[in-house]
């Protein structure tokens, strides 16, 4: 059975949602409280959202020093799985797990719709299951959302295949209309969008179900680590 | 044993993170936009940032200023987006 370690930093609000998302596919959800220093038991990682240490001095700030942040970078090194949704990507970047920086949205609203998403690339954990161009309809919820990063990083992403996924139309301000990244390895995901909010039919659409179905397959049931090496192989 | 007092003195150090240059800046464009309306002319490049005051115990004022900048350096600022400036101040 895949072990999905479900970060919880004071604030987090997302996590229960995240981990009824995953046992919808058999996996198990365990939370991991802030101060945890271990996630070997575990096969894959979920950053969730919310307001991680109330997003004091900016989100995901205070979030970066956090004992767990540690070890999920750790675990990020070593091959596995990590996804961060919304706060949890604010966090990834914060970290610096995943570049550039979420900043307020263009509009100065906080935005809470459903939006398209588009399916740029299938060489990361998220996306694996996924077609390429396929479209997605999945509810945003943030007001710090508009993705930003230096001319050089965005070159590296695109070159890179690093773009997961675009908003068809631009919500909040991204940079080249991005709404999720990877990391060069593909084994970490940062998306705005929440893709348990589109887990089930009752709850508006089951669109996020191909993406959260890729990224527990990712982890494979074998543990994270052997889930790392087929990762690489299959990236070759 | 008398144990040897080092002299340290606290400074006041003020703190500004700005957007660095080039990176958008929806607050501050909107609050510019708005001056028309109340009167205000002549007033442009109006941009939003943070201000943080600390008390820095440090040997010299430039100690206290390099103190100030690190820890800008390291949590106060985020250098994909920001600058920091440290500055002793009365």
């Amino acid at each position: 059975m895949i072990r999905v370690g479900v970060v919880v930093y004071p604030g987090t609000n997302c996590e229960h949602d995240v981990v009824e998302a995953v046992e919808s596919f058999g996996a198990t959800g365990e939370l991991i409280w802030h101060t945890r220093t271990d996630l070997t038991a575990c096969d894959a990682v979920i950053v969730p959202g919310g307001f991680a240490h109330g997003d004091y001095l900016r989100p995901g700030a205070i979030a970066r020093f956090a004992p767990v942040t540690d070890a999920v970078a750790k675990f990020a090194a070593d091959g596995g799985p990590v996804l961060g949704i919304c706060n949890g990507f604010q966090v990834l970047t914060e970290a610096g797990l995943l570049p550039g920086a979420l900043q307020k949205n263009r509009g100065l609203t906080f935005l809470c719709t459903t939006v398209g998403l588009r399916v740029e690339t299938t060489r990361s954990v998220l996306t694996r299951t996924a077609v390429e161009g396929q479209v997605l309809r999945i509810p945003i919820n943030h007001f710090e959302g508009n993705y930003t990063c230096s001319v050089a990083t965005l070159h590296e992403l695109r070159d890179g295949d690093r773009v997961v996924l675009r908003y068809e139309d631009n919500p909040n301000g991204s940079v080249d209309d991005i709404a999720g990244i990877c990391n060069e390895t593909g084994n970490v995901v940062g998306l705005m969008p929440h893709p348990e909010r589109a887990s089930h039919e009752l709850l508006g659409s089951t669109d996020g179900r191909v993406l959260l179905e890729g990224f527990l397959s990712a982890a494979g049931a074998a543990g994270a680590g052997a889930a790392a090496q087929r990762w690489s192989v299959a990236r070759g | 044993m008398a144990r040897i007092r080092r002299r340290v003195t606290a400074f006041d150090v003020l703190v500004e993170v700005r957007l660095r240059p080039g990176i958008a800046d929806p607050e501050g464009s909107t609050i510019e936009r708005a001056l028309p309306a109340l009167g205000f002319s002549g007033i442009t490049g109006v941009s939003v940032g943070k201000a943080f005051r600390l008390k820095v115990e440090a040997a010299t004022a430039d100690d206290a200023v390099a103190r100030a900048d690190e820890l800008a350096r390291r949590l106060l600022a985020n250098p994909v987006i920001e600058n920091a400036t440290a500055t002793v101040v009365p």
